[in-house]
């Protein structure tokens, strides 16, 4: 009775969608627009046919002593699935940037690299990293709260309308719909979108935790909680525009000048400190003390560095802003706070390092714990060397160079790329249950790929950024400038191939990791009596 | 409840909790970490008394240094200014055609016409000064408009075709297919190719284009062909092409004609920085 009210109500929904979608496909103003209308018609469309023809039938039951894994293992494919679209694109450009050629006149457009970088970006912190945070905070919500994930089947719509969020983005990048801020290029469609998925996923997350039948919350879940709920906040602040119509994906940012600039990179900076590093903090702390079978090393450390690093990321932005429009005050105390956080960063390098106090043998039989490892010390090297930027004097050489932009390389490759390579290595089996890997010496050849491949990067964009740098800045004895722009370009170019050769290798260690993973799915032994069951109480 | 690793010996107590297995040490805080985290606080309390920092109401705190980033940036060109002042008040006041004679003013103009040029010029004429099509070469001996100091000065000051500037230099090339058949073209197009030693696709036609040539071009072009500075008409007799001497580009310069822009640069440089820029490109090969 309750369920038939549910689905009439569904049909509604469905049928409001589609007809509204159909209307806008007609009166759209821009291509992006419309075939996103056209994408909402036909899911909308299809969903509700699926409704029409399953409206009286009984729906199987839910079982509710078992952990949600289903949604888990779309999440580990589809991870692996947007790394590598992710890493290919990013090969991509890198090779545009050092032969310009290869931004074709045909693609022009299209494939240029001012289309592509959005893409590459967006497909690595969002499809990539997105798709490994949702997918591991489920599996470790459910483990650490003995409880399946709250919501019924509300995981399938975070897991599904997610992927048709990155659809949306990625398509619109491609055909010209952006709001040209950096990580929050989707127009304004495609955020309200998000934040209805992002809400639904905070729904289940924080169910399932207050659902839990242990006393006390794990830390990876207070990181995972407190990345869901400021990613939330973050986004819908950054993109409060108007849009010029409801045809059309063109919106107004409601702030502007130095406000919007402000704005975007408190969003952007918090992007990083939230996303990509508490997040990721929270991954941290469940699989590496499983992997090593170690107890995790403080307790209090964990609870210090927790609440350091939240309240004081949130004010760091400023320093992407430094000599600019941007008041002294507010851009000394980003300077100020990115130094005080170098500590809490460091607290999570830590505590994960420390858990391997009586099990540091096992780095020489376990490639996918010295993955988890190296990732740490990425991690250490890239939270170092951000304070160290945000010093007002060293950005003054390092801002707008290719510094930067290794910067991130080091931290989201070795950092976020590792550790997330470590939790599937670990989590296929467990998902699958298959009794092991199927090959631990591909891990290895993965990770010393993947290790090489970001030490060129990061080496080669350190050379050419403090080189890049010291050019911009060189004066002759009467102080005239030396270079112009180009013959810092053209001095680049070497490394400029060095650090596509490092996206190469970083490309294929992945396509190595889907090779093993694939292989382990199908022919590593099967392992019975793995416990999905949640434990009884 | 999952299973929990085995204890090591001399392994320090737990909290108690167990989480999927996980369990948690009851260690302190490394005391380095903990005593650098101070450091850093008390430093950054430091460091906002001694900057701009605190927000206020309708301002902020200024800091006890007094530092302003744009205080910095101020001090810094008036300094060069004032350390330059001097020359470039020399150089702004003499005679264009005797800096070259004095050896420390052209020494200075031109590494600040370097400067200019690499600030401004490199976009469209190439960091080399090579040019690219449609931006003229500024090493060779080739000259629209004249390469002696005085018309390389007028020329930069003023630009050409632009709108921004009354003396910009001017000329317009008619845009032959409005006026000429297409065979008359293709005739006009060949004749032009011979001219500087190339060969057209069909040698007749391009005979017959010499009347054409002579009613139509050589009231600017010359007779030969040579070209003409007063009027920006580049020599037609050389090698050297600005869109291209190839038959299809001479085909569609002459249907669709020229017109390149330079912008005036008096609004944007000082009388010293345009008069470096002129004897820097004077001096690098092609000055007359």
């Amino acid at each position: 009775m309750e369920t038939g009210t549910t689905d009439y109500l569904k049909l509604v929904v469905l049928g409001l969608v589609t007809l509204f979608a159909m209307v806008a496909a007609s009166y759209a103003w821009d291509l992006a627009y419309q075939l996103h209308m056209v994408i909402f018609m036909v899911i909308g469309a299809g969903l509700f046919l699926v409704t029409v023809r399953g409206i009286d039938e009984p729906k199987a039951a839910i079982p509710q002593n078992e952990y949600f894994d289903s949604v888990v293992r779309a999440g580990v494919i589809a991870t692996a699935f947007w790394g590598v679209v992710g890493f290919l694109v990013g090969v991509v450009i890198a090779f545009q940037l050092a032969y310009p050629g290869l931004n074709f006149e045909w693609a022009d457009g299209y494939a240029n690299f001012g289309r592509l970088r959005p893409l590459h970006t967006s497909a690595v912190i969002f499809a990539f990293g997105g798709n490994a945070l949702i997918a591991t905070s489920f599996f470790v919500v459910q483990r650490t709260s003995a409880a399946r994930l709250w919501g019924g089947n509300l995981g399938w719509f975070v897991f599904w309308g997610y992927q048709l969020f990155i659809v949306l983005a990625a398509t619109g990048y491609v055909l010209g719909g952006t709001q040209s801020k950096e990580y929050a290029e989707p127009e304004w469609y495609v955020d309200i979108w998000l934040t209805i998925v992002w809400v639904a996923y905070l729904a289940c997350f924080l169910g399932t935790i207050v659902k839990r039948r242990e006393p006390h919350i794990y830390v990876a879940n207070w990181f995972f909680l407190a990345f869901i709920v400021t990613v939330a906040l973050l986004h819908i602040m950054n993109n409060l525009s108007v849009p010029v119509s409801i045809w059309g994906s063109k919106s107004v940012q409601v702030f502007s000048g130095v406000q919007d600039a402000m704005v975007q990179w408190w969003y952007g900076h918090n992007a990083v400190g939230f996303f990509l590093t508490a997040g990721f903090l929270g991954m941290m702390y469940y699989f590496i003390p499983k992997q090593a079978e170690r107890p995790v090393f403080s307790y209090k450390l964990s609870i210090i560095h927790f609440w350091a690093l939240i309240f004081l990321y949130i004010w760091a932005g400023p320093h992407h802003l430094h000599y600019t429009a941007l008041p002294d005050w507010a851009s000394t105390l980003g300077m100020v706070f990115s130094i005080i956080l170098w500590m809490p960063s460091w607290g999570g390098m830590i505590n994960g390092l420390m858990t391997l106090q009586g099990a540091w043998d096992k780095l020489r039989t376990d490639p996918v714990l010295r993955m988890m490892v190296t990732s740490l010390a990425f991690y250490g090297m890239s939270t170092f060397e951000g304070p160290m930027m945000s010093i007002r004097s060293v950005n003054s050489l390092s801002h707008y160079t290719d510094w930067t932009i290794g910067h991130v390389h080091s931290g989201a490759l070795g950092w976020n790329g590792l550790v997330t390579f470590g939790a599937l290595y670990y989590l296929v089996p467990v998902l699958w249950k298959r009794e092991r890997l199927y090959s631990l010496q591909l891990v290895s050849w993965h990770f010393w790929l993947a290790t090489i491949g970001i030490v060129l990067y990061a080496a080669s964009m350190w050379v050419t950024g403090i080189m890049e740098g010291l050019m911009w800045r060189e004066v002759d004895a009467n102080g005239f400038l030396v270079n112009s722009f180009a013959d810092t370009v053209s001095a680049k170019f070497p490394m400029y191939v060095v650090r596509g050769l490092g996206g190469v290798m970083f490309l294929s260690g992945a396509l190595i990791m889907c090779y093993n993973l694939w292989m382990t799915v199908r022919a590593a032994p099967a392992k019975d009596a793995l416990p999905t069951a949640v434990p009884a109480e | 409840m999952t299973k929990v690793p085995p204890k090591q010996e001399g392994d320090p107590d737990t909290t108690g909790h167990s989480w999927d297995g996980i369990e948690e040490f009851d260690n302190p805080m490394p005391r380095w970490w903990l005593w650098t985290f101070y450091i850093t606080i008390i430093w950054g309390v430091a460091y906002t008394i001694a900057y701009p920092a605190w927000p206020l109401v309708s301002s902020a705190t200024t800091g006890m240094l007094g530092y302003a980033t744009r205080g910095e940036v101020a001090a810094e060109i008036a300094a060069a200014e004032a350390a330059n002042g001097p020359i470039n008040a020399r150089l702004a006041a003499s005679e264009l055609t005797e800096v070259a004679a004095d050896a420390d003013l052209n020494g200075y103009a031109v590494s600040a016409g370097a400067a200019v040029y690499r600030t401004w010029c490199t976009q469209c004429h190439g960091s080399g000064a090579g040019g690219a099509v449609g931006y003229p070469n500024l090493l060779d001996n080739d000259w629209l408009w004249g390469g002696d100091i005085e018309n390389i000065y007028l020329t930069v000051a003023h630009g050409i075709r632009n709108e921004e500037d009354d003396d910009a230099r001017y000329s317009e090339m008619p845009a032959f297919g409005d006026i000429l058949e297409e065979e008359e073209i293709a005739q006009v197009a060949g004749y032009v190719m011979q001219l500087s030693g190339g060969t057209p696709p069909d040698a007749e036609a391009a005979a017959a284009g010499a009347e054409l040539y002579a009613d139509n071009c050589s009231s600017c072009h010359g007779e030969a062909g040579l070209g003409n500075r007063d009027l920006g008409a580049p020599n037609l007799a050389d090698a050297i092409w600005l869109y291209g001497g190839d038959y299809d580009t001479l085909v569609e310069t002459v249907t669709w004609s020229r017109y390149g822009v330079m912008p005036p640069w008096t609004q944007r440089l000082s009388e010293a920085e345009i008069r470096a820029v002129s004897l820097y490109v004077h001096q690098l090969g092609g000055g007359e």
